[in-house]
């Protein structure tokens, strides 16, 4: 019963999101307030009927009903709970529900927060997120219903892919769809922008807390995604550069890069064009990303069970939406008023450098991702992009791009100079050449260029400080007075453009000084692989819920420490899976990490394979990410730019008086 | 010229579209094959009977003379036993198949030919694989036609279907076996 | 245009090889491993750059897969016998095609690969640059008597 009032609910919410996805916008069209507003309503009620259908599926896995098709393919009866609840979207059908779940809930969110909003721009953009949820119900209802039945319904189901049976799949889904489906919040205002035929100030303030409620949760799902497969996938690995990671990483540069042109457009009116078409590619790359990991078309550890025919109707609504919009662009754009000049040196240019250069960034993994589906196309030969080709081109794009992050923040608006710049950058620059030849020196010059990025990633992070280090002049009593003050967005950049230099560094150390070592050894041997000395103490049997397991205890000793760390392979009896659950020890330098593989010969009799690694600073790859999202968390709890901000009376905005700073003008540099 | 850079994303996307299409009708896993219209590589092979070396098997060199299809198989095969019968009827209608048991114990390959039937004018035992490497095999079953100067000129991934031998291979032979 | 040159310079010479290599991977077991260190360094880096054709995206360093496995021994044979690094990879390449790179083949038919995204930030840059040469203030004109008098009773009347 429970799933035919879940799919009673989604059904009805699709005729809702049709009603929603005309009305506003002819209420818009015609200047008509009550259909206007009547967007409001219909985006809170599809929310909350799609809400009754998740809750409803969930309900299905957590009563392990396996009438429902879903349940009986993903869930068993020993699978915990929690992994029942988790398998909710741990498939095609379920986590499609998710995706328009989310989708609503942001429309939800526009209608409910958006009081500030000009009336007929809520209202198209309430109606063009209704379009998408028209287009993603269907494809929900038409290809992919979560509710079929099942009749027999079996006395047990198979369960969920053990790999898949961690806390990380618990919320990695969730929060790369809450950034994926995020942005199409932005998309649906920068195609509101092109209707109405305006990008201003305003359209920019509205948006930026959207751009970084998407970003925010992007940033956290990349990062869980690459912790979950280190520390799940027996050998330490983070980044693979495969097909559906590439998806998520599109999105995520160029929403880095939406963000900060949004700023343009904000403070400058500039750029408009430009913030349009990084919102309408945003969105997009998060449909191509949906494309790639549902129709086939490319292989992927992370695909789900691949259809091409749904792969067809996704590109029809990839055809519609994205066609559509660039279309629009390619029409309205132009008519959109240029913004104010800037001079050669200035933040703006700085801004625009860097919307450059993660263009060509994210160009990079885009190549790499589809040349193989351009070449099968246009003949016969078929190529493999791997990871040498993005460590290749990646890394000397980003390289500059990096180098101007701790630049861009000194510039002043609108005109600065070379001469102005240099004094700021004397000491910064020194200190980070400093650090540069001491590495060098110390590491030697075959490793040169681990020097070059630790002293990048130096160079990032004093680049956070001096952000706030600025707002450290006169007295002291004036230094302290502006350091508590400091607008919250500022904290944000602090603390993202740093948290990219911690990430950089744990980059660096793994590329470079990860190590490891593999060996077959026997209880009571002792092996030692750089400063560690690791002895296997006692190997046993463990059991799991619904999994047995061989289970190793190792003793590892480092310096004056000792810590002990167990490594298992389990065997999932049911699915007939295995997977290795590795010994990591944690530490702030880095981790040691310990997996076991099978039974072999060694030099000295039967004993178990042990493969021991060293991982230099790999926590700062994924603490540095979780302080760029702590940034943007920062940068959308600033007042000034959230939406219901309050209206001051609408003074001239001059350099220095903006509503919200403050400070009288020459002070600090404007922000 | 100002113009012409907003409509470049729209000529941009119709591009990927078209090649997002057309790989939706291909298969990213299938590899075609490094052989077309080349020789066989050389290789002579042990067979699977119950004596020590495991009898005759065969050797490339005897792949010719006239069309004949070379199929790679294991007892591990999910799929094998779905083609055999098919293999069968192609050896009744008179076409050579020759069979190549890819990582498999002779012990095992035996008992599963005891099983399914032998459609094979000849088998020969790859245990260690090096032969399949040398074909270019990435899984079970494949099957090469190879013409009668030795060389292959198709290569079938995956079972032989009876609609695939009707329409795709039957012919192949048919023409290969005209040839001079 | 001489202020760029220098940083152009610098960026050019910064080593293009900046590899990342990933940290080392899992599915090698000890009995395939060689016993002499330089070699076995150098099949496990020919290996990180071949690619498990049976297995969904990984290399044959990283695959469990049997045939993967299979690939690393022919790759440790063939090192043994004394093949180079180009020679052992040809030597697959020649069975299984440039699908089994990871690296794409630098050719004609990938150049739009590998110069793709330097492409974009060459045109994106000179787009720039040509649209900020193109954009001056208006030219100043002075007012002329009757917009002067004009302006002078605007500024001069109360706000309403």
């Amino acid at each position: 019963m429970f799933a035919e009032i879940g799919h009673f609910a989604l059904i009805l919410a699709f005729l809702v999101a049709m009603a929603q996805a005309v009305l506003p916008m002819v209420g818009a069209v015609r200047g008509d307030s009550s259909l206007m507003l009547f967007g409001r309503t219909a985006a809170q009620l599809q929310a909350l009927l799609i809400l009754t259908a998740f809750a409803m599926l969930m309900i299905s896995f957590a009563r392990a009903d396996f009438s429902v098709a879903l349940v009986a393919q993903h869930a068993s009866l020993s699978q915990p709970l929690a992994y029942r609840l988790a398998a909710t979207w741990g498939n095609h059908e379920g986590s499609m529900v998710l995706w328009v779940l989310i989708l609503a809930l942001f429309g939800a969110g526009i209608g409910r927060f958006g009081d500030n909003l000009r009336p007929a721009l809520q209202a198209r953009v309430l109606s063009v997120q209704a379009m998408i949820g028209v287009a993603f119900l269907a494809f929900s209802l038409f290809t992919s219903n979560p509710f079929l039945r099942l009749a027999p319904a079996p006395l047990d189901g198979s369960e969920l892919n053990p790999l898949l049976q961690d806390p990380g799949l618990v919320f990695h889904p969730p929060l790369l769809y809450l950034g994926y489906v995020g942005f199409s919040v932005t998309f649906s205002f920068a195609v509101a922008a092109l209707l109405e035929g305006r990008a201003d100030a305003a359209w920019a303030r509205w948006m930026r807390p959207w751009v970084l409620a998407a970003w925010i949760p992007l940033t956290c799902g990349i990062a869980l995604g690459s912790f979950w497969a280190y520390y799940e996938l027996g050998w330490g690995g983070w980044w693979f550069w495969d097909p559906v990671e590439n998806a998520s990483l599109m999105p995520w540069l160029l929403g880095t890069a939406l963000l900060h042109s949004a700023i343009v457009t904000e403070k400058r009116q500039a750029l408009a064009g430009w913030t349009i078409l990084l919102a309408i590619l945003a969105f997009s790359l998060s449909l191509i990303g949906t494309f790639l990991v549902r129709s086939g078309i490319l292989t992927s550890v992370h695909a789900f069970a691949v259809d091409p025919a749904r792969g067809v109707f996704i590109l029809a609504m990839i055809i519609g939406s994205t066609g559509t919009a660039l279309a629009l662009f390619a029409w309205r754009a132009p008519m959109l008023r240029s913004g104010s000049l800037f001079a050669g040196v200035s933040r703006e240019t700085g801004l625009t450098l860097n919307n450059l250069f993660l263009m060509a960034v994210t160009a990079v993994v885009f190549l790499g991702t589809f040349y193989p589906v351009i070449m099968e196309a246009v003949s016969t030969d078929k190529i493999s992009v791997g990871p040498p080709y993005y460590n290749l081109v990646f890394v000397p794009l980003a390289v500059p791009l990096l180098l101007l992050v701790t630049v861009g923040p000194l510039l002043a608006w609108k005109r600065d100079s070379l001469v102005t710049l240099a004094p700021k950058l004397k000491w910064p620059a020194l200190l980070t050449l400093a650090v540069f030849a001491v590495l060098a020196a110390v590491l030697g010059l075959k490793n040169a260029q681990a020097a070059f990025g630790f002293a990048l990633a130096f160079w990032l992070i004093l680049g956070g400080l001096m952000v706030l280090a600025r707002r450290w002049q006169g007295t002291a009593g004036l230094s302290w007075r502006l350091m508590r003050t400091t607008p919250a967005a500022v904290v944000g950049m602090a603390l993202a453009h740093a948290g990219l230099g911690f990430t950089v560094a744990g980059v660096t150390a793994m590329s470079s000084f990860a190590e490891s070592k593999i060996l077959v050894m026997r209880p009571g041997e002792t092996t030692a692989l750089g400063a560690m000395q690791v002895t296997l103490a006692s190997i046993g049997a463990a059991k799991g819920p619904n999994y047995e397991a061989v289970q190793a205890h190792f003793t590892v000793r480092q310096g004056n420490s000792i810590r002990d760390l167990d490594s298992e392979k389990r065997f999932f009896p049911i699915s007939r899976n295995q997977t290795t659950e590795a010994g990591i020890g944690t530490g702030l330098l880095g981790n040691s990490y310990i997996a076991i593989g099978d039974q072999q010969q060694g030099p000295n009799g039967s004993g178990i394979v042990v493969r021991i690694y060293h991982h230099p600073l790999v926590g700062w790859i994924w603490f540095g990410a979780l302080m760029m999202a702590m940034g943007g968390a920062a940068s959308l709890a600033d007042r000034r730019f959230r939406i219901g901000a309050p209206l001051k009376s609408p003074q001239t905005p001059t350099l220095g008086n903006l509503p919200g700073q403050g400070l009288r003008p020459g002070m600090v540099p404007a922000e | 010229m100002k113009r012409l850079i907003f409509i470049l994303p729209v000529f941009a996307f119709v591009a990927l579209i078209a090649v997002f299409g057309v790989g939706l009708t291909k298969d990213p896993k299938e590899l075609p094959s490094q052989l077309i219209d080349r020789p066989l590589p050389q290789f002579a092979l042990p067979g699977i009977e119950a004596v020590p070396g495991g009898g005759p098997g065969f050797a490339s060199a005897s792949l010719k003379g006239e069309p004949l299809l070379l199929n790679v198989f294991a007892s591990w095969c999910a799929a094998c036993p779905q083609e055999h019968p098919v293999l069968t009827r192609i050896g009744e209608e008179g076409f050579p198949v020759y069979g190549i048991a890819w990582k498999d114990k002779p012990v095992d390959s035996r008992a599963w030919i005891e099983r399914f039937g032998d459609p094979y004018k000849a088998i020969a035992a790859d245990e260690n694989g090096r032969t399949a490497i040398d074909l270019g095999v990435t899984g079970v079953p494949e099957t090469f036609i190879v013409d009668r100067n030795g060389r292959v000129r198709f290569k079938q991934i995956g079972p032989i279907s009876p609609e695939t031998w009707k329409g795709k291979i039957k012919p192949l032979m048919l023409k290969l076996r005209a040839e001079a | 245009m001489r202020r760029w040159l220098l940083p152009l310079l610098l960026w050019l010479a910064m080593p293009v090889a900046v590899a990342l290599p990933m940290a080392p991977a899992l599915a090698v077991q000890p009995d395939e491993m060689l016993a002499d260190p330089a070699l076995e360094a150098r099949a496990r880096a020919i290996s990180k750059d071949l690619r498990c054709v049976v297995c969904q995206n990984q290399s044959i360093d990283d695959s469990d897969a049997p045939l993967a496995r299979d690939l690393r021994i022919v790759v440790r044979e063939q090192l043994t016998q004394g093949s180079s690094d180009t020679e052992t990879m040809d030597y697959i390449v020649q069975r299984y095609g440039h699908f089994v790179l990871l690296k794409p083949p630098v050719e004609p038919a990938t150049w739009a690969l590998w110069l793709g995204p330097f492409a974009v930030l060459g045109f994106g840059g000179m787009g720039l640059w040509l649209w900020s040469r193109g954009r001056h203030p208006a030219d100043v004109v002075p007012l002329t008597p009757e917009e002067a008098v004009a302006i002078a009773s605007f500024t001069d009347s109360p706000t309403p």
